[in-house]
């Protein structure tokens, strides 16, 4: 078997301690029951049997089918829209436009500037204009294209840097903009400056710099976008949608509707993959919320695979100037960027992504002088937003090549000189105040390099063939929720009756992460149960209690704390009933194998269903909640707040390729993926996020990017965006560092999306290392390589 | 309504039904016979997600018409869990080579015809075999290790798949 499990650190220390007594006599704590087990997800065999219900796959009696018309300008008035025709044609029972939704929405609360259709004029080419409710497919496509819009065209915002300027009012594309610059474009500036940044590169022995250029690229999840709506007999809007925030869906419905929240019961079917692209509030949520309350019916909406490409919130297209300054010991000194990002049509979660690309450099090096300058702007492209390792994986590009040519300069091995300017555990970042809990870092990229044979092969590799390394970190969950209010991140409710299942209510989404296994195994190592006791219903807004949802890698860290604390206090109600039944104290009881040890007279004993039976005495079902909110962090300079998070994961990555320099073509070999991440709770899932984000990092590095032509996007299929299938993607060894952090739930935090950013430099490192070209453009393709290669020679000759 | 009476056998099960020229064999599965499993993830051949047995061939179903497949046997991931879940199904939940689960059967389905025409496939075949599935969670290698580790299952057992049609 390929895949190595851990890099030794990963023993379950704790079974070797099982039935060990401490030397002073005090009973030691239990060994664990579920934690570090390799546990297939709760949800997988409803996956591959087909029995698993994803939007898509449900009817409702009376189904009506909608479609959305879109627009075909990237930037127009629209001046007249006629939809008699439409509404004429047999089988059409609702045609619904603009003027039907008055009220803007978007996820963050600063930016609501998203309306469900286009009123007045439409900002980006695929934008809905209206949409139509039908009995079939058929008629709803056909009755689409009998609409008739007419546009009078404006001037067009294509390309970043036209939006940095000052235009007339009806050529801004939303009302509000950044307060700095109002009469542009501009959605948000962010411009910090710590430390001396200008002393610093005087005093520097090496400064590369360089700039670089990201192409936009999309999640590519397998499910198409999907929703189904029904306004029901009892006035109450059912929305059933694959999303990774019902939360916020819920909200933006409420708002749009105008409606109270609790009419309406948001429901998440299966997530056929999000990787951020369904975490936004989506107007096809809207419209058929819309579609279904005009006709009292179930309205099913499932786009086509263009459509799900032009709803968009991919990775944001970037140009970035970056330079960096060292010592000639190869101390980092400072890191000063420019960086304009490319947002698109509306402003999704861009204020923080804007935020993102400057101050998630300040790790995992310690960066003592500090500038950045940051706009997110809009334009007349597809909406960017939240995508795997959101606003942290393109400047990580830029920094981890900079290291790199720093390296190259000082005559010094890369992996040596990222070792000398790692954060250390226990600190915080010089400015932002950022708190470094458990940091595994320099294990793991000690372990990368070992295995990889990297003292053997880096500079030593014939022409043609390399090594490169990449490392980042990452938020383990953003530490200031969106909506400014008192309520916890995370709560998690647990029922247990005399039946002995374990019903755990959480609105954490899974969406293939395996939210609800984490969710079980935090409950069940608690209570010592099997884990077929524990049922998750982590689905329906009415019986589950408010998680924020799955992004920013959140859900293990704080979902998984609510979790443990719920489960917490069910064990005291046990431990009570155990005492009641035994006479020994309840705190020396151990929950190990549906059991209640006493630790002091292991000879007492009392069944999981025993304790239950008790502890129900006179109340009945045992119920519980338990929740999570973050400490405490950070500073308080204005901004301070974007990029806190009670715990940090870090990665080292190492990829060894081959490149042809006739073609250009680059075939990754093997990657070395170490994670920190904290503890891993299920080995199997870990493994399982890091190769996914290796894989997703690869498409971005080699092949994956957003075409357009004047707008409009060229290719919104999986024939010509190009994702990586098993003969383009590498040998994956995921090398799991556990750091143990002392607040994540039993040491655990997050994988998800860390392990993303360390993949593209990598690559990009070992490209150099092979034929001695530093990529500057990403996606690195086998044209740009080419020219890359080629301009090298032409300089050598001179 | 230009419907033609379409005979063919799905999962064992003689089936008759009117379609359209133009539904594609995915949509009457799907819409007319309930088997959701079969997923539609592009609509033209790209992702692999609606992969099935046609006369135990792996075919796309989007892009295959209903009308084709008069008198053929058509299998679909249903198909495969009747009175004992296959082996690849049991591998993939085990093996964590299903994440969001969405391309699974699609994948399963391929993997299956593959092991049907060659029990010990080395790395290279099942690569080659799964070259036109794409799944976006896992990175591919635990879907490997559980088509290995179904295919050691396989071997094991004496007679071929009991729900073999």
């Amino acid at each position: 078997m390929p895949i190595v499990s851990g890099s030794g650190q990963t023993k379950n220390e704790h079974q070797l301690n099982k039935g060990v007594w401490d030397d002073d006599g005090a009973p030691k704590a239990a060994p664990f029951n579920t934690v570090g087990q390799r546990i297939p997800l709760k949800d997988a065999y409803r996956k591959v049997t087909g029995e698993g219900v994803y939007t898509d796959d449900m009817k409702f009696p009376g189904m009506l089918h909608g479609r959305i018309l879109r627009a075909t300008k990237p930037h127009a008035k629209i001046v007249r829209i006629d939809t008699s025709k439409a509404e004429a044609l047999p089988g059409v029972r609702a045609v619904v436009t603009g003027a039907d939704a008055e009220k803007r929405f978007g996820v963050l609360p600063v930016s609501q500037d998203e309306l469900a259709m286009a009123r007045e004029k439409c900002i980006y080419n695929g934008e809905p204009i209206a949409a139509v409710a039908a009995d079939t497919e058929e008629i709803a496509n056909e009755a689409i294209w009998l609409i008739e819009v007419e546009y009078e065209p404006l001037q067009e915002f294509l390309r970043p840097r036209e939006s940095l300027k000052d235009v007339d009012d009806e050529l801004r594309l939303h009302e509000k903009v950044d307060k700095k610059h109002p009469k542009t474009n501009i959605h948000k500036a962010v411009d910090q400056e710590f430390g001396d940044v200008d002393d610093a590169f005087k005093q520097a022995d090496a400064m590369p710099s360089a700039k670089f250029n990201f192409d936009g690229i999309s999640h590519g999840f397998t499910e198409p976008h999907s929703v189904l709506g029904h306004w029901d007999a009892d006035d109450r809007l059912q929305l059933y949608t694959p999303q990774q925030v019902p939360h916020y869906t819920h909200r933006a419905l409420a708002k749009v509707l105008e409606l109270p929240m609790h009419q309406i019961q948001v429901t998440r079917t299966m997530v056929g993959g999000g990787f951020g692209g369904k975490s936004d509030p989506f107007q096809h949520e809207m419209i058929v919320a819309l579609l279904s309350m005009r006709t009292r019916r179930p309205v099913k909406l499932t786009m086509d695979r263009e459509e799900t490409f032009l709803t968009g919130r991919g990775r944001h297209p970037t140009e970035s100037k970056v330079a960096m300054a060292f010592d000639n010991e190869g101390k980092l000194l400072a890191l000063d960027s420019d960086v304009i990002i490319d947002g698109g049509a509306y402003g999704s979660f861009g204020v923080v992504s804007a935020y993102y690309n400057g101050v998630l450099s300040n790790g995992p090096y310690r960066i003592p002088a500090f500038r950045y300058h940051g706009k997110r702007v809009y334009s007349n492209r597809i909406p960017s937003g939240a995508m795997r390792g959101h606003g942290s994986v393109n400047p990580r590009y830029c920094t981890e090549t900079l290291v790199d040519m720093a390296a190259v300069e000082l005559g010094m091995d890369p992996c040596e000189l990222r070792m000398r300017n790692f954060l250390e555990s226990n600190t915080l970042t010089p400015f932002h105040k950022f708190r470094i809990t458990s940091n595994g870092i320099r294990e793991g990229l000690a372990e990368a390099m070992k295995r990889s044979d990297w003292k053997n092969k880096w500079g030593k590799l014939p022409y043609g063939h390399g090594i490169g390394v990449g490392c980042a970190w990452y938020i383990s969950g953003s530490a200031l929720p969106i909506h400014w209010n008192k309520l916890p991140q995370s709560t998690v409710h647990l029922k247990i009756d005399m039946d002995g299942g374990i019903t755990v209510h959480s609105l954490a989404a899974d969406i293939g992460q395996g939210s609800d296994t984490m969710l079980t195994q935090c409950v069940g190592e608690v209570l010592g149960v099997d884990l077929g006791r524990i049922h998750v219903k982590s689905q329906a807004t009415d019986t589950a209690p408010i998680d924020l949802g799955s992004y920013s890698s959140r859900v293990t860290f704080m979902a998984g704390n609510a979790a443990r604390a719920a489960a917490e206090e069910i064990r005291h109600k046990l431990t009570d009933a155990a005492a009641r039944l035994t006479g020994q104290r309840g705190e020396y009881f151990d929950f190990v194998n549906e059991e209640l040890i006493c630790r002091t007279k292991p000879d007492v004993r009392v069944s999981f269903m025993e304790a239950l039976h008790e502890a129900q005495a006179d109340i009945g079902a045992l119920v519980a909640s338990g929740s999570y909110q973050s400490p405490p962090l950070g500073t308080t300079f204005k901004g301070s707040n974007a990029g806190l998070s009670p715990s940090y994961s870090f990665s080292a990555f190492i990829a060894e390729v081959k490149v042809d320099p006739e073609t250009g073509f680059v075939q990754p070999l093997k990657v070395w993926a170490a994670h920190d991440c904290g503890r891993a709770l299920n080995p199997l899932s870990v493994e399982g996020q890091i190769e996914g984000s290796v894989h997703m990092g690869l498409g971005q590095a080699l092949c994956e990017q957003l075409r357009y032509r004047n707008g409009q996007l060229l290719n919104g299929n999986f024939l010509d965006y190009k994702i990586p299938t098993p003969f383009d993607s590498p040998e994956i060894e995921a090398i799991i560092v556990e750091s143990h952090d002392p607040e994540g739930p039993f040491g655990a935090k997050e994988c998800g999306e860390g392990a993303l950013a360390p993949v593209i430099p990598a690559i990009g490192n070992a490209i150099y290392d092979a034929v001695g070209v530093r990529m500057f453009e990403v996606p690195m393709t086998p044209d740009r390589i080419l020219k890359a290669i080629e301009k090298k020679a032409r300089e050598e000759q001179k | 309504m230009n419907k033609k009476l379409l005979k063919l056998t799905v999962n064992g099960r003689a089936i008759e039904l009117a379609a359209e020229p133009y539904h594609t064999l995915a949509q009457v599965l799907r819409n007319e016979l309930n088997l959701t499993g079969t997923k539609v993830g592009c609509d033209m051949g790209t992702c692999g997600c609606c992969t099935v047995h046609i006369d135990g061939k792996a075919k796309l179903s989007c892009l295959t018409l209903a009308l084709e497949c008069q008198g053929t046997e058509v299998r679909t991931i249903e198909g495969l869990n009747e009175y004992e879940m296959h082996p690849l199904q049991k591998a993939f939940a085990e093996c964590g080579g299903s994440q969001c689960g969405y391309c699974t059967p699609g994948f399963i389905m391929k993997s299956c015809e593959l092991l049907d025409r060659n029990p010990n496939p080395t790395r290279e075949e099942i690569k080659e075999a799964l070259a036109g599935n794409l799944c976006r969670c896992t990175g591919f290698m635990k879907i490997y290790d559980a088509v290995e580790t179904a295919a050691e299952q396989l071997r094991k057992k004496p007679e071929p798949s009991p729900v073999k049609v």
